[in-house]
């Protein structure tokens, strides 16, 4: 059984379609492994055994009849209970939508069910994805496998935790702001943020339309890359999609070898590894890039101007894109009503104050407040010529490298029960991913170190727009190099 | 007077924008909060903004459309199926006039 929960997706994926593993047996395997952990992990908002069972089953003769024959046939998989399952509750972590039940897949959902994935349940987040570690659900706390007292990181640390712990060997997860790449940081997992554009978000719940996108989360580079693959592509329901991207990336992730290297520019920001950043994280990162640079790639520490405006950007932008995006949330059609007599405007406003949670509250009233008339332009107008700005100092810093290199996030995961009493710190945890989402870039997230208190450390690979197969395949390279992380379920004796 | 302060009549249309109705309490712990974050964000204000022109899609292509030809039917069964309240097949509001 332990060696079904190490392997690697692709080659789950090949040894069920050529019959050396069942479809039903690995399910089993893996729904037995969520029994186990989730009473101390709490990854899971929802977990159906009942159609998952009946799902694998359906799926092993599909592939014996050649129905199915992509190369996750068969494989695991869950999704943040922010993205729309058909029938299957979604509750984006939030009172106002607990007892959401979409009448339809998201479009992702679709893309894995067509290719014979098995869906085992729906994955913990911070409240409407607004959040850095996850403790903002109305749902149960997700803590980290590595250590059960920090947090999983978010908001999707229901989906890395569950990476994490082994109850499935991938997962989705949504980014608006690094919320694929952080959790995957602290979880020692590794997660991809693809190209704006290149999957399609039709029936992910909109927190900020103009930086959300949805990736993969898997154990290795390998296992990101061949989710990716399966989820990417045009979508005419998106208006987004941009009809390039997706197509074969995994197969030159798999065949990486290490002297894929040589000449290969490496720029790392000066910014990154200077305040605010705990001194094993820069440590890490730095070794990392030594190891690379032994290894043939040309490796400079630069400035990336406009990095520390990155953050006031990214708030003003998502918290006016959250506030217009949320207020479908009237308890009218669907999602929690007042009970409280009211009249319809009260209605309204006595659902959202019930239904929402404290920090998506703060969020769209600060959010309002940037779009309101007298202080649109001071505001709003502003982050959005900041944000041109960025786009101009990332497109000269990939006129110079290939990849940028920098920490996931400024520490290891806190823990937990620390971090929501001063929103703006916790904002702050989130320094180094937010321009990747303004900018639209792809950036995938993995482990390469663990610290002194036993928890993982993240780094970064960032590409410039549609380059996310380059990405990916540096980060493998890189991973190779490393050799293979602990997982932390084994650590633990889990 | 600081031009960044939150008074009680922003704070009013702020809410009555965002239709949320606050408790004394909570739309004191919100303003704090959000004056602080404000107060973070104004370092924007040191960047020379002048010439440039405000970014809004990432993708030059802006917004791909597609032809409005509905697909998906009547779905009126599955529009209702999660709402809070519905009469005779349509969403039930509490009396407006």
């Amino acid at each position: 059984m332990e060696d079904l929960l190490r392997m690697p997706a692709r080659e789950l994926g090949r040894k069920i379609r050529e019959g050396e593993l069942k479809a039903p047996d690995v399910a089993g395997c893996y729904l037995e492994r969520i029994r186990k952990a989730e009473p101390h992990i709490h990854a899971f908002i929802s977990v159906d055994e009942g159609k998952a069972a009946a799902r694998a089953k359906e799926v092993e003769e599909g592939i014996r009849e050649g129905r199915y024959r992509g190369p996750l046939a068969g494989v695991p998989v869950a999704v943040k209970d922010n993205i729309c399952t058909k029938g299957i509750r979604t509750t984006c972590g939030s009172r106002m939508l607990e007892n959401f039940v979409p009448s339809y897949d998201a479009e992702v959902v679709s893309r894995m069910e067509r290719q014979g994935m098995i869906l085992l349940g729906k994955t913990n987040m911070d409240e409407f994805a607004m959040g850095s570690t996850t403790e903002t659900s109305v749902f149960e706390t997700t803590v980290n496998p590595w250590n059960k007292r920090h947090v999983p990181g978010g908001s999707s640390g229901g989906s890395c935790a569950a990476v994490a712990s082994g109850e499935v060997p991938l997962a989705l997860g949504s980014d608006t702001g690094g919320s694929i790449r952080q959790p995957a940081a602290y979880c020692g997992v590794c997660g991809l943020k693809p190209t704006y554009g290149t999957v399609s978000r039709y029936g992910l719940i909109a927190y900020a339309s103009s930086l959300d996108q949805i990736g993969p989360v898997g154990r290795t580079v390998d296992d990101c890359a061949v989710l990716y693959e399966a989820i990417a592509g045009t979508d005419e329901k998106d208006s987004t999609s941009t009809g390039t991207g997706g197509g074969r990336c995994s197969e030159d992730v798999f065949l990486t070898e290490p002297g894929c290297l040589k000449g290969m520019r490496i720029g790392i920001p000066r910014e990154y590894l200077s305040d605010g950043i705990d001194e094993e994280v820069k440590n890490a990162i730095t070794d990392a890039v030594r190891l690379m640079e032994a290894n043939g790639a040309d490796a400079e520490y630069f400035s990336l101007e406009m990095a520390e405006y990155a953050i006031p950007a990214y708030y003003i932008i998502a918290c006016a894109e959250a506030s217009s995006n949320l207020e479908r949330f009237d308890g009218v059609k669907y999602g929690y009503r007042s009970r409280a007599d009211a009249e319809l405007h009260e209605m309204y406003k006595k659902s959202r104050q019930e239904g929402f949670g404290e920090e998506v509250k703060r969020r769209i009233l600060l959010g309002s407040f940037v779009l309101s008339s007298g202080y649109y332009d001071a505001y709003y107008l502003k982050a959005l010529k900041a944000k041109a700005l960025m786009k101009e100092a990332f497109d000269r810093a990939f006129e110079k490298y290939d990849c940028i290199v920098a920490p996931a996030s400024p520490t290891t995961a806190p823990e937990v029960g620390t971090s929501l009493s001063d929103p703006l710190k916790m904002y702050l945890s989130d320094i180094y991913t937010v321009s990747v989402n303004l900018c639209g870039l792809p950036a995938v997230s993995l482990p390469c170190a663990v610290d002194s208190r036993g928890l993982p450390v993240g780094m970064q690979f960032i590409g410039a727009r549609f380059q996310d197969r380059k990405v990916l395949r540096t980060a493998a390279v890189y991973e190779q190099l490393r050799g293979t992380f602990p997982a932390a379920w084994e650590k633990e004796g889990m | 007077m600081d031009s960044r302060r939150i008074d009680d009549h922003t704070m009013e249309n702020v809410e009555i924008l965002a239709k949320l109705s606050l408790s004394p309490q909570e739309r004191e712990a919100a303003r704090e909060k959000m004056e602080e974050i404000l107060a973070y964000v104004d370092k924007l204000n040191e960047l020379d903004t002048d010439n440039v022109e405000p970014l809004v899609h990432i993708s030059e292509a802006g917004n791909v459309f597609r032809k409005d030809v509905a697909t998906n039917g009547d779905g009126q069964r599955d529009a209702l199926a999660n709402a809070p309240r519905k009469k005779e097949g349509q969403y039930l509001v509490p009396k407006t006039v």
